[in-house]
């Protein structure tokens, strides 16, 4: 086995890949994140119609799609690599256990929460990401110019209110992931310090709860927006 | 105090083992729980039956023999020994739970008794220091700051009892790997190994059988001696730059 595979293969490699995967997850968010906002324009979509078209066509951002994809994948086969061998190292468990005390719920829960955000991306892929790129899309003029009216799909879908309600309660699952992800992360990467780490925990935290707040709030501001 | 002890007993390691529950009486709130248990062996031995196997040695909470999964923690509801907690903790009635701890690693040996040597094969691999032979070197003719000294001396406070594997919900040994690792790597003296030490007993640890970090602190807030998860991010940072760098093939 070359130095390479075996490090990756180690329980410390594997965490390294999970961390990486991570804060490359999480830059990610931002950027989904400051693209959506664009919804909540009072301009009728129009600019999120044409971002949404530059997204589609500009190479570097296909790379970086595919990219994103792949490290999607990475981050939830290697969680279950190291859940599987986390629950050998335990085959028997204690009749009696005080976990709470010493730690946090959603650090011990994070396959549980990401399991659940697995399955959200999965439904959004399907509702957004697939009508996008496979399906028929009706398209809108702007500045004399044809566009894809994906605008209009996503105002139909946050229309439903179950739909709302599936995406509000599936950040609530990301916040919960990301204010143990965050900083767990940099632990990993062997980033603890006395001067930035109280940093890292606060930022980690504060972005916790924003990232997931803003996402949730998009469609909940649309569906208000369709009552009327 | 009265109390009902909820003990797990098993003849040995092929055993499949259980629960028994036993009553004892008349115990002082200033016994430690080591003697409370000391109460409960003298009786059974007085009736003929087994007595209770558990670890110990120097009941002063240096040398990290006992152990005990005591009602869901590591050495009882205090942050430290088994040997060093009181039955001031428990209240009169109460039934306390004990177990052995529980990892692939650490199998049981007999009742409560588990076998630790996991431990030992992680710091044969890695956990030492070459000394030259020769005259007897000066004092102090290798200065060390103070404030490195703390740090290596705050991670060689680990007694190796294995409180941060049986409290860890994935039995992960990084807790106890990375305070061996960060009390020589911190030191003039561990340097030349510094870089196979990483190597060797990061992989010793996962040959082992134990689980990887998932960065709860759980092992952190459950150690009696307190030693911090920053000696697992120092862990990280060896190993991570001793794989990139040793030009020895480990």
């Amino acid at each position: 086995m070359s130095w390479v595979s075996k490090t990756l293969s180690s329980t410390l490699g594997r965490k390294l890949l999970m961390a990486l995967t991570g804060l490359f997850l999480i830059l990610f968010l931002v950027v989904h994140l400051a693209g959506n906002l664009q919804l909540l324009l009072p301009d009728g979509g129009d600019s999120f119609n044409v971002y949404a078209h530059t997204m589609a066509n500009n190479p570097f951002i296909k790379v970086v799609s595919i990219g994103n994809f792949a490290f999607i994948l990475l981050h939830v086969i290697y969680s279950i690599v190291l859940t599987q061998h986390n629950k050998k190292s335990r085959p028997v468990a204690y009749a009696m256990s005080n976990e709470g005390k010493s730690s946090t719920w959603a650090s011990r829960n994070m396959g549980i929460l990401g399991t659940v955000i697995l399955i959200f991306l999965v439904v959004h892929l399907k509702g957004f990401w697939y009508e996008a790129k496979f399906g028929t899309l009706p398209t809108t003029m702007i500045d004399g110019e044809s566009f894809s009216d994906i605008y209009a799909i996503v105002a139909a879908a946050y229309a439903n209110i179950w739909y709302v309600l599936i995406y509000v309660v599936s950040m609530g699952f990301l916040a919960f992931h990301l204010s143990h992800g965050f900083a767990s992360a940099f632990q990993t990467l062997g980033l603890n310090h006395v001067k930035y780490s109280p940093l890292i925990q606060k930022v980690g935290a504060g972005f916790s709860i924003l990232i997931p707040a803003l996402f949730a709030l998009i469609p909940i501001v649309m569906y208000i927006q369709s009552l009327s | 105090m009265n109390l009902t002890l909820k003990i797990w007993r098993q003849k040995n390691n092929s055993d499949k083992g259980g629960f028994k529950e036993y009553k004892v009486s008349d115990i002082s709130k200033d016994m430690s729980f080591l003697e409370m248990l000391d109460v409960l062996n003298e009786q059974l031995t007085e009736k003929g039956e087994d007595p209770v196997h558990f670890d110990h040695d120097c009941r002063e909470g240096i040398c990290g023999m006992c152990s005990l999964y005591i009602n869901g923690n590591p050495h009882g509801p205090l942050q430290t020994t088994t040997c060093q907690l009181h039955m001031r903790s428990f209240n009169d009635g109460e039934t306390i739970t004990i177990e052995p701890w529980r990892a692939k690693a650490f199998p049981v040996m007999k009742d409560l008794v588990v076998d630790r040597s996991a431990f030992d094969r992680i710091i044969q691999a890695g956990g030492y220091v070459s000394v030259n032979t020769g005259g007897v070197p000066d004092a102090n003719e290798i200065p060390i700051p103070k404030t490195i000294a703390d740090l290596a001396m705050d991670a060689a406070q680990c007694i190796g009892c294995g409180a941060c594997v049986a409290a860890c919900k994935n039995a992960s040994a990084m807790l106890f790997t990375s305070a061996k690792v960060s009390q020589l790597a911190l030191l003039p003296q561990g340097q030349v190994e510094r870089k196979r030490r990483a190597e060797k007993m990061v992989a010793q640890m996962d040959e082992e059988g134990f689980g990887a970090c998932t960065n709860t602190g759980a092992c952190e807030a459950q150690c009696p001696k307190g030693i911090s998860i920053t000696n697992i991010a120092r862990m990280n940072r060896e190993y991570f730059s001793a794989v990139v760098s040793n030009t020895e093939l480990v």
